[in-house]
């Protein structure tokens, strides 16, 4: 692109002002037209606005559709049954209408199932936290014989499909008495073997590795052994990769529910267990909501649209309340275990 | 340095290496125990008919093949269920991918809120589990409102053959589902965006690169690793999902008590192995794609080096042969004398 005549040619320009930059102006014939091509398209130097309004509008639009569900959700599960019939209502609500609320509430027993649902996400959670700090430490620090090997079969295990294990699985839970409990996700967990722990594993081999050598051979020149090292060295320095790994593995446990259905509430019938997770629920809700409707005496509305849409709010609330809170520790997970390190 | 790298760990560096097991003892234990195991066993029982007995608890009569004989010549589900699975992971795979990238590269750019649109773009990652998005879809807020997707259909349906039509028309009505699901590797993608040197970038651009070059010639080549990555995340997590028809069906089968051939554990068990199979060779063949080229200068310089090694050959092949030749000339010479 070519430049007009400059007009800052001073004859003695003063050293303060040089360090200004120098702002370029085209002003010969028929400028404005490069000028303005320059603002839509820039330059080499700096991205043109036309560019910059693309960019907005596309990450706008597809923010709205991102969100789109979500918003559908909340608008339809405030909405009456007249509302939903009536055409001329696309999005708001002629009142804002709760029942929709109390009734999944009702059907799903719904503080019940929210504290199930935590304490099957949370307890075994935990364990993960816990156990593939452990084991990633181990896999980082030590160089022992067949470690190749084994790092090759944490990701098998990884790629591996769980329905492949499951029915020997299965039988020898049942054999041991632990299924339909919160034990068939607690014995996994302490054997390094929970929801996702391989990605786990390797967040922490990740974040261990970092961990300067020195740090420890100065720890075990002052007399601390393996696991002081360990506890007092490697574990206050990975509180980041901690919290990732406790948030993300209470997410997806939380959010599991073929699993959980199989092994913590039962597939049978349901009744042989008295867990209940708020996902699982909400995938048998249209018969809980019958029974529950029956039960109720008439009371209850019988089941429509919007009662389904509360019901699928009511499930997703406690998490989305806990994202909006720790927003910061869920975007910036990624970099901050540095998993796109290598 | 080659040598001091070969050299063995002394002694107490070996013993202390050894610690290293006992740190990752309980995988080790739940690798041998909940892994290798069971999937040895679940192979057994895939040779076998189960029968849940209330007296003798699981009954086996070993049938050797029959299970995986009737997976694919008598269940009428499971070969349509994985014919769909598959042709939704070769469609959902390069959308997802290549979404995740497009949005972290306009994430990357200058713009305000950046943290907003990230927060947005993570959410569905906390709420998408498999019922919520059965719920959607059977909802009709999977698709997007503005867009018809009946005259999409229509328009497939007419100009391609019936399988392709149905799975590209899927994609289209579900398209948020596909959008929500990509929602980890923007944040993988972003990460390693971020990571590049810009020093790089700025060198291009004085040699009179476009940024469509440097798309091309540099971005692409140095994330190459993380759309690696984000393929094989974007398999797993679609092999794993329940709106996956093939994972319920599994598990319908396992409970089912047809016992006639069409149910019980090892039925099951058969079905979960071809699945398996199939899902580690979507894998591999996805790793075996991205991974296996190297960079075009890397290549020649191989093939470079390849060529000299053979005209070395070839030139010591002629040069011991001249020898020969000189030898025999010199003898006949001699026998002539």
């Amino acid at each position: 692109m070519q430049n007009g005549s400059q007009k800052t040619q001073t004859k003695q320009p003063k050293p303060a002002k040089q360090l200004k930059p120098v702002k370029q102006r085209l002003s010969y014939k028929g400028a404005w037209k490069d000028r303005l091509k320059k603002f839509v398209f820039g330059s080499k130097e700096k991205e043109g606005a036309g560019k910059q309004i693309v960019v907005y509008i596309l990450l706008i639009s597809i923010g709205f559709v991102y969100l789109y569900p979500l918003l559908y959700m909340i608008s339809r599960s405030f909405m009456t049954v007249n509302d939903l019939l009536d055409s001329s209502i696309q999005w708001l609500p002629t009142t804002a209408y709760i029942d929709n609320y109390k009734n999944a509430a009702r059907a799903m027993d719904f503080w019940k199932t929210f504290g199930d649902s935590g304490l099957v996400a949370g307890g075994p959670s935990l364990i993960n936290v816990v156990i593939c700090a452990i084991v990633g430490y181990g896999f980082a620090r030590y160089e022992f014989p067949g470690k190749k090997v084994l790092m090759g079969l944490l990701i098998f295990s990884f790629i591996l499909p769980p329905q492949i294990t499951m029915m020997p699985t299965y039988a020898f839970y049942t054999d041991i008495g632990i299924v339909n409990s919160l034990k068939a996700f607690v014995i996994p967990s302490i054997l390094g073997q929970g929801l996702k722990a391989q990605i786990f594993i390797l967040i922490f081999w990740q974040f261990f590795r970092q961990v300067p050598q020195a740090l420890i051979e100065a720890a075990k020149i002052d007399g601390a052994g393996h696991f002081k090292s360990f506890a007092r060295i490697a574990i206050p320095s990975a509180a980041p990769a901690i919290l990732v790994v406790f948030l993300f593995s209470i997410v997806w446990y939380w959010n599991e529910s073929y699993l959980t259905q199989l092994y913590v509430v039962g597939v049978t019938g349901g009744s042989e267990s008295t867990l209940s997770t708020l996902v699982v629920s909400l995938k048998t809700f249209d018969t809980a909501y019958t029974t529950a409707a029956s039960q109720s005496g008439g009371t209850m509305v019988s089941i429509n649209e919007n009662i389904k849409m509360a019901g699928t709010m009511l499930s997703i609330l406690p998490l989305l309340i806990m994202y909006f809170v720790l927003q910061r520790q869920f975007v910036e997970s990624v970099d901050r275990t540095g998993i796109t390190g290598e | 340095m080659k040598k001091q790298k070969k050299m063995k760990p002394g002694r107490l560096k070996r013993r202390e290496n050894m610690m290293g097991y006992v740190f990752i003892l309980p995988w080790l234990i739940g690798l041998l125990g909940l892994v290798l195991y069971p999937l040895v066993e679940s192979f057994r029982y895939s040779l076998n008919r189960i029968i849940m007995n209330p007296m003798l608890g699981r009954v086996m009569t070993p049938v050797q093949f029959e299970n995986y004989r009737n997976i694919f010549l008598v269940d009428t589900d499971f070969v349509f269920q994985l014919e769909n699975y598959l042709l939704q992971t070769a469609l959902a795979v390069p959308v997802i991918v290549a979404f995740a990238l497009i949005i972290a590269m306009m994430l990357n750019g200058k713009i305000r809120m950046k943290g907003f649109f990230r927060l947005i773009f993570f959410l569905p990652v906390i709420i998408a589990s498999g019922p919520v998005m059965n719920q959607l879809t059977s909802q009709g807020a999977a698709s997007i409102p503005m867009m018809n997707v009946q005259m999409i259909t229509g328009i497939f349906e007419e100009y391609l053959p019936r399988v392709l039509a149905t799975a590209l028309s899927s994609v289209f009505s579900n398209i948020i589902m596909l959008l929500w699901y990509s929602g980890v590797q923007i944040l993988i993608f972003l990460a390693a965006l971020q990571k590049i040197d810009s020093s790089l970038y700025e060198a291009a651009k004085i040699d009179g690169g476009s940024s469509w070059e440097c798309f091309w010639k540099i971005t692409i080549p140095t994330i190459k690793p993380m759309i690696l990555l984000n393929a094989v995340y974007t398999i797993i997590f679609m092999s794993n999902t329940e709106t996956n028809g093939i994972i319920n069906l599994i598990s319908t089968r396992m409970f089912s008590s047809a016992g006639g051939g069409a149910g019980g554990y090892g039925y099951a068990a058969a079905m979960a192995w071809c699945y398996s199979i199939v899902v580690t060779l979507l894998v591999v063949v996805m790793a075996a794609l991205l991974m296996g080229r190297k960079d075009i200068y890397a290549r020649r310089a191989k093939k470079f080096r390849k060529e000299q090694k053979k005209q070395e050959k070839l030139a010591k092949k002629f040069r011991r042969r001249g020898e020969k030749n000189a030898k025999r000339i010199a003898k006949n010479a001699n026998k002539a004398a």
